[in-house]
């Protein structure tokens, strides 16, 4: 065994030109696999680290995967806002124990900004039930006091170099469009969170109050000609909001999960929807599944064509090694250990291509995870291969083990056929 | 030693016999060359000797056992064990050295790799004695094989044959490729590594002047007594 081993190994390294490419294309098809795997677990762990703790998200009807988008993951924009006195009476159920209110439509260096309470700070939670820390400086203080100060999540002071005290102008809407700034009343970093790998990190903070301060003068998105209200004039006016786009629910105990969704959705001052995270997060998986079968499916494809491709080259050199395979029958090797010389080859190619796709999965990660985390938020991990992963591998090295047993039994019938005298 | 009695052979697909010999035998020791020009049965005997192929009926036997007796396997193991055999040309694996190539037997068989080292202490130096037997200078053996010369490869593929000291070396017109030069080199040799060995020969060939200096000679044309009709011969 050891002997044919050794004798197929010389003998691929003998071909090793072409079969190095038949070999790149495994690896690639390894990588395809690997790393859409890695990707597609990563981007559900983000997911469903990014909010724990909340019983229930409030929202104006829409899909509750739609809600969990915009409130949670900052992805898409609310179709309507929610009164604060739906909010108020919500939070008078004897069942709810807080109510967090979250205010989104602004932007600022395409990053979003999030208008909520200073209690935001200590109901939220993420991960395995970990409450925001502050890296440097404190929250923003709701009413007057707390106006214009923002609190940075990690990423945004980190890309955006920005530090305590520093001052920043806020965008309406995206942050798209030309003189939509709300340059007349700039806000100053008072606080800087920790990181926490979630959208949270992407985000800036702001009190409700200041997101209602800055729209003073705006009308229907563009501000009013001829009106201009000073950071100073706006302490005058009634700061307080009337509507958020959503919020955060905590329960006192889980128990009435139900009863409250029940209650919010027949809430009759305004149509209004409460989703589970987690439900509206299986409903996600649901939705996005269907494509990632697809892309999965496509990657096994790839996989597969660069079998075929192995097999189709190993039979090609077939025929021109029809003296060496008469060789080694004159030497004392049995049809049997021709076969296993054959597929043996095959899998060496198949297994070193994997190999190399591991690796360049490894290095991808390593090196495309700052980038991601950036541009995406997704948090791409190093670590070890996932049981997932390790199955796709061992499906492509046994896919290549069997695929090579084509040219093995076609290598075992010629020297049936041949014995010693190959027809040539 | 070597025994064929009443052997009929037919290639599949073929209805009339392409070997057809009564008696043929050869003692221990001894050297037969064998006359057979082409399309005469000689492959379908050499791969009959050899244990490749079988009798349709009759019966060949090496040291006493007969190939029919045993299974594909042991057949295989048993001509690894005591069969030693040279090709008309392309010999080597062009992947292996020209060490490893004569070292190829001792890979498939315990045996000879017991008598190997034996021998010389270790096959690597007992294959190395024979490559210095056969005249191989020392600088071409970490070689690949196919940067020898035919000459060569043929010198490499006696010294592999002989490794391990078979009881039986075949030999395919080992010399057809070579010039009359070098072909009387070669016969010289493998004789003198084949007495040395203490190995039975059997040698075929077209070229009859190389027939005098064997123990026994023999003409496949009157040994056969089938009409020699199949194709196949001809186009090996």
């Amino acid at each position: 065994m050891k002997a044919l081993l050794t004798l197929a190994l010389r003998s691929a390294w003998n071909r090793r030109a072409t079969l190095s490419l038949v070999m790149l294309s495994v690896a690639l098809s390894t990588f395809l696999l690997l790393g859409f795997e890695q990707v597609r677990t990563d981007v559900r762990e983000n997911f469903s680290q990014s909010v724990s703790g909340t019983d229930l998200v409030v929202g104006a009807r829409t899909g509750s995967v739609q809600l969990m988008l915009y409130s949670v993951f900052r992805v898409g924009s609310a179709t309507n806002n929610i009164r604060m006195s739906s909010l108020e009476a919500i939070a008078q159920h004897r069942a709810v124990a807080w109510v967090v209110p979250l205010s989104l439509g602004d932007a600022h260096h395409g990053y979003p900004v999030l208008g909520t309470t200073a209690d935001y700070f200590n109901r939220f939670l993420y991960g395995d039930r970990e409450p925001l820390a502050l890296a440097q400086g404190a929250p923003f203080a709701d009413g007057i006091d707390g106006l214009y100060g923002v609190v940075l999540g990690a990423e945004v002071a980190q890309t955006l170099s920005y530090r305590l005290g520093q001052r920043l102008v806020l965008s309406h809407g995206s942050g798209e469009l030309d003189g939509a700034d709300h340059a007349d009343k700039p806000f100053t970093v008072v606080g800087i969170l920790a990181r926490t790998g979630t959208p949270v990190d992407r985000t800036l903070h702001i009190s409700l109050e200041s997101m209602e301060a800055i729209h003073l003068d705006w009308v229907g998105g563009a501000p009013m000609p001829g009106v201009a209200i000073a950071p100073e004039q706006a302490r005058k006016f009634d700061l307080a909001p009337r509507q958020v786009s959503a919020a955060l629910i905590g329960l006192k105990g889980r128990a009435a999960v139900f009863n409250v969704q029940r209650f919010v959705a027949e809430y009759a001052g305004e149509p209004l929807m409460a989703v589970l995270p987690g439900v509206a997060l299986d409903e996600l998986w649901d939705v996005v599944g269907v494509g990632e079968k697809a892309l999965m499916g496509m990657s096994a494809m790839v996989a597969l064509v660069s079998l075929a491709g192995l097999v189709a080259v190993v039979m090609a050199g077939l025929n021109e090694r029809r003296r060496e395979l008469a060789v080694l029958r004159a030497v004392g090797a049995g049809p049997r250990q021709v076969l296993l010389l054959l597929a043996g080859e095959g899998l060496i190619v198949t297994l070193a291509g994997a190999l190399l796709g591991a690796l360049a999965t490894a290095l991808f990660i390593a090196l495309a995870a700052p980038w991601v985390q950036m541009h995406y938020g997704v948090n791409l991990k190093l670590s070890v291969p996932s049981d997932n992963q390790w199955l796709l591998f061992a499906a492509v090295v046994l896919a290549g083990g069997v695929a090579s047993l084509i040219p093995g039994w076609r290598a075992y019938r010629m020297s049936l056929a041949d014995g010693l005298s190959p027809r040539v | 030693m070597i025994e064929l009695r009443d052997v009929r052979y037919a290639w599949p697909g073929s209805r009339t016999d392409g070997l057809a010999i009564d008696a043929l035998s050869v003692a221990t020791g001894r050297t037969l060359f064998l006359h057979g020009p082409s399309g005469g049965g000689k492959s379908t005997l050499l791969g009959l000797l050899a244990g490749v192929l079988l009798p349709r009926s009759g019966s060949v036997s090496l040291l006493g056992t007969r190939w029919s007796d045993l299974s594909g396997a042991r057949r295989d193991a048993f001509r690894a064990d005591h069969v030693g055999y040279i090709f008309q040309q392309f010999n080597l694996l062009p992947y292996l050295s020209v060490l490893d190539n004569v070292l190829l037997p001792c890979r498939f068989s315990a045996l000879r790799r017991e008598r190997a080292t034996l021998d010389a202490g270790s096959p690597t130096a007992s294959a190395q004695q024979l490559l210095q037997r056969v005249g191989l200078a020392p600088a071409l053996w970490a070689r690949p094989a196919a940067q020898l010369s035919v000459g060569q490869q043929q010198r490499v593929a006696a010294a592999r044959a002989l490794i391990g000291r078979p009881e039986v070396l075949i030999a395919d017109e080992p010399t057809s490729a070579l010039d009359a030069d070098r072909r009387e080199g070669f016969m010289a040799l493998l004789l003198e590594a084949c007495r040395a060995a203490g190995s039975t020969l059997v040698f075929v060939s077209h070229d009859e002047r190389l027939a005098a200096r064997f123990d026994e000679r023999l003409s496949l044309a009157t040994v056969n007594r089938a009409a020699p009709a199949d194709p196949s011969e001809t186009a090996s």
